[in-house]
């Protein structure tokens, strides 16, 4: 479908985008850890207004079982606007939705309806025909289709990861992104500075090292990812790797600056093997080359082992496991999950080189088991994960899964499912808003994607 | 009236966000230099410029091998059917990379002013010529109105853009970024219709 004139959801310029609208739903993926159902889109209502305020209001089952839905995003956003390919006149309106376990990636129309509706389903075999790769997880829309990074290799190779290019009309496996990979092996999240021609990819593991859970020998003999790698966008070669030092394992989501004119990001580490504390790093480039440095650390929290998981129990701490951060679209704060201890915090990051504290929320944590103030007296499992901010960076919204097996270790007597809203400027909860429990039909709540956009998902060409 | 039609068709191409202006307000933007914004503009005029002559040249070479019926016919049915397949496919430019250097947006320009088919809105005109006067006249004619064509176009354009740049801001393209690739589409089909017509 074409429009005659924009698409309303692209905006310009970060600036314009945080005169959006509010957002009226929430898509939530959800998945069965036991793969005995399908997976589900949710959708909730966000509209304050609304009598439903708060609750499921739509529901798409996908079609098969054990796709273990993580991220997912947009099939068209603002990178639509950019000068050098615009094609504005396209409409966001599917979701691509892929399987991190299946290796499937599904499309959703989301236009005139409450659930999604499968309009197609690319198989696993396809993905690994054409681009060699498994486990697909972040998608991106942008210049000459849609990237999606996957964490594992096609065939039975267990790597290494990449990025896959599918047609954004067709939904067509175009093929591997990826001209000269250099040294890079790992794969997880990946995102851009669009204007400069220069692509970022985070690492996590492969899927023999995390489809199980976490490995603690591989943990503590510090395998898991510790780089990023910085790519010609254009050319699709590497470019360089910045090394955070094999002590920070897991670097995970990366968060550019939405400024196209400015060269900085953040990205999260899950934990250092000396300490247990988790830690923001800021990428900027200088004296010709990207760099990496620490801002934020956050120490684990000294706990009784006879209150700890297994995987816990040696240490006597609670590791804080930054998984997920979200910045703003005006690039002035950053959320930061603490998944592990069941805190969010909320930083002020004009300057992205000196982040300032400015809030803590609790809830949930392997020890605290905080209560969402909704229901006091309900004791929550999991914690802070997935963390989205509208547009507007009025909103914040939680939800409280990391990764099936990951979650039985970490909270083995149960994650639950929740999803939180936070109001950004009081930072604190919205009391109306409290989906959990049932809500989520036994299935656990992963990635939030905000109807027309939200911090995370479109990339801007003009400041 | 040709050249009317020429020129117009000149300021339409400029007019258009996708054929170049806003190409240079980004790199303005991106360096908050109005001077990399008028840098750009002459070379995206260029790579226009050279689209719009290379079919000139076309039409001049096939004019002199062929009868001016043939090439009139010829040309027509080329523009119907680039006319319907723009309408018709849901293919559009592609072209990852942001940072060109002057050259570079010169060579991004003629690509995207032939995939675009900026010249061949013209062809009625090239032809015309080719039946007037003796092949000569057509080269040397088809390329005075391809630079005709171009200037009005790199007048509007580079207006457009430093009004925009100074004045307007982006926010306009929200709304006023109007579908002219569907609308140039259905032009293509009629010119090429009536240049079949005209012909037979």
């Amino acid at each position: 479908m074409t429009f005659w004139t924009p698409d309303p959801t692209f905006y310009p310029s970060p600036r314009d985008a945080a005169s959006a609208p509010e957002e009226k739903l929430a898509y939530v993926a959800a998945f069965d850890r036991a793969a005995a159902r399908p997976d589900a889109l949710a959708v909730i209502d966000t509209d304050p207004s609304s009598p439903a305020y708060g609750t499921v209001v739509g529901w798409t089952d996908l079609p098969g079982t054990g796709d273990e839905l993580h991220h997912f995003g947009w099939n068209a956003c603002s990178s639509a606007l950019c000068p050098n390919a615009p094609h504005p006149h396209v409409e966001r309106r599917y979701l691509v939705v892929p399987g991190l376990r299946s290796s499937r990636i599904h499309i959703y129309d989301t236009k005139d309806r409450l659930s999604p509706e499968l309009v197609k389903v690319v198989d696993a075999e396809e993905l690994a025909r054409r681009a060699g790769y498994s486990r697909p997880h972040t998608v991106h829309c942008g210049p000459e289709g849609l990237y999606v990074s996957a964490l594992g290799g096609a065939d039975g190779r267990d790597g290494p990861g990449g990025i896959a290019v599918l047609d954004h009309t067709s939904f067509e496996v175009v093929g591997q992104w990826e001209l000269d990979r250099g040294p890079q092996y790992l794969a997880y999240d990946f995102w851009w500075h669009i204007n400069q021609d220069v692509m970022i990819t985070s690492e996590w593991g492969t899927p023999s090292m995390v489809e199980d859970g976490v490995v603690g020998e591989l943990l503590l003999g510090r395998k898991y990812g510790h780089k990023l790698h910085f790519w010609d966008l254009r050319k699709r070669t590497h470019l360089q790797e910045a090394d955070l030092g094999d002590a920070h394992q897991m670097p995970l989501e990366l968060r550019p600056a939405h400024d196209p004119t400015r060269l900085y990001g953040f990205v999260g580490v899950v934990t250092s093997v000396e300490d247990l504390s988790a830690s923001v790093w800021v990428w900027f480039h200088e004296d010709g080359r990207w760099q990496v440095r620490k801002v934020i650390s956050i120490p684990a929290e000294p706990a009784d082992p006879d209150l700890l998981p297994p995987v816990l129990k040696p240490f006597g701490a609670v590791p804080p496991l930054v998984t997920d951060i979200a910045l703003s679209v005006d690039d002035t704060r950053l959320y930061v999950s603490c998944w592990g201890t069941g805190e969010l915090k909320q930083y002020d990051v004009s300057d992205p080189y000196q982040p300032v504290e400015l809030g803590s929320l609790r809830v949930g944590g392997i020890v605290r088991r905080a209560p969402h103030p909704a229901e006091p007296s309900l004791p929550l499992a999991g914690g802070p994960q997935m963390v989205e901010v509208s547009r507007d960076g009025r909103r914040v919204y939680l939800t409280n899964s990391l990764y099936g097996s990951w979650d039985d270790q970490f909270y083995p007597d149960g994650v639950g499912a929740w999803m939180a809203k936070i109001d950004a400027e009081s930072f604190t909860f919205d009391t109306r808003f409290f989906p959990h429990g049932d809500a989520f039909r036994g299935l656990r709540p992963h990635q939030v994607r905000l109807q027309g956009g939200d911090a995370s998902s479109d990339s801007y060409c003009f400041p | 009236m040709t050249l009317a039609a020429v020129l117009l068709l000149g300021a339409f191409h400029g007019l258009n966000p996708a054929m170049g202006w806003l190409f240079a307000v980004a790199r303005g933007l991106q360096e908050r230099s109005i001077d990399r914004l008028l840098q750009s503009i002459p070379m995206i005029a260029l790579g226009h410029l050279a689209s719009v002559a290379l079919v000139a040249l076309v039409v001049a070479a096939t004019g002199s091998v062929v009868t001016g019926t043939v090439l009139a016919v010829g040309g027509g049915v080329v523009l119907v059917a680039f006319g319907l397949w723009r309408l018709l496919s849901k293919r559009h430019f592609r072209w990852v990379g942001m940072r060109l250097s002057l050259w570079q947006l010169t060579c991004w320009s003629f690509l995207m002013s032939s995939a675009h088919g900026a010249g061949l809105m013209l062809i009625p005109v090239f032809t015309g010529l080719r039946t007037e006067g003796h092949p000569g006249h057509a080269v040397s004619g088809g390329l005075g109105v391809a630079l005709y064509h171009t200037l009005a176009m790199f007048a509007v354009a580079g207006t457009v853009a430093v009004v925009v740049y100074k004045v307007a801001g982006l926010t306009v393209l929200r709304r006023a970024w109007v579908n002219v690739d569907r609308m140039w589409a259905v032009a293509l089909v009629a010119a090429g219709a009536v240049t079949l017509v005209s012909a037979v």
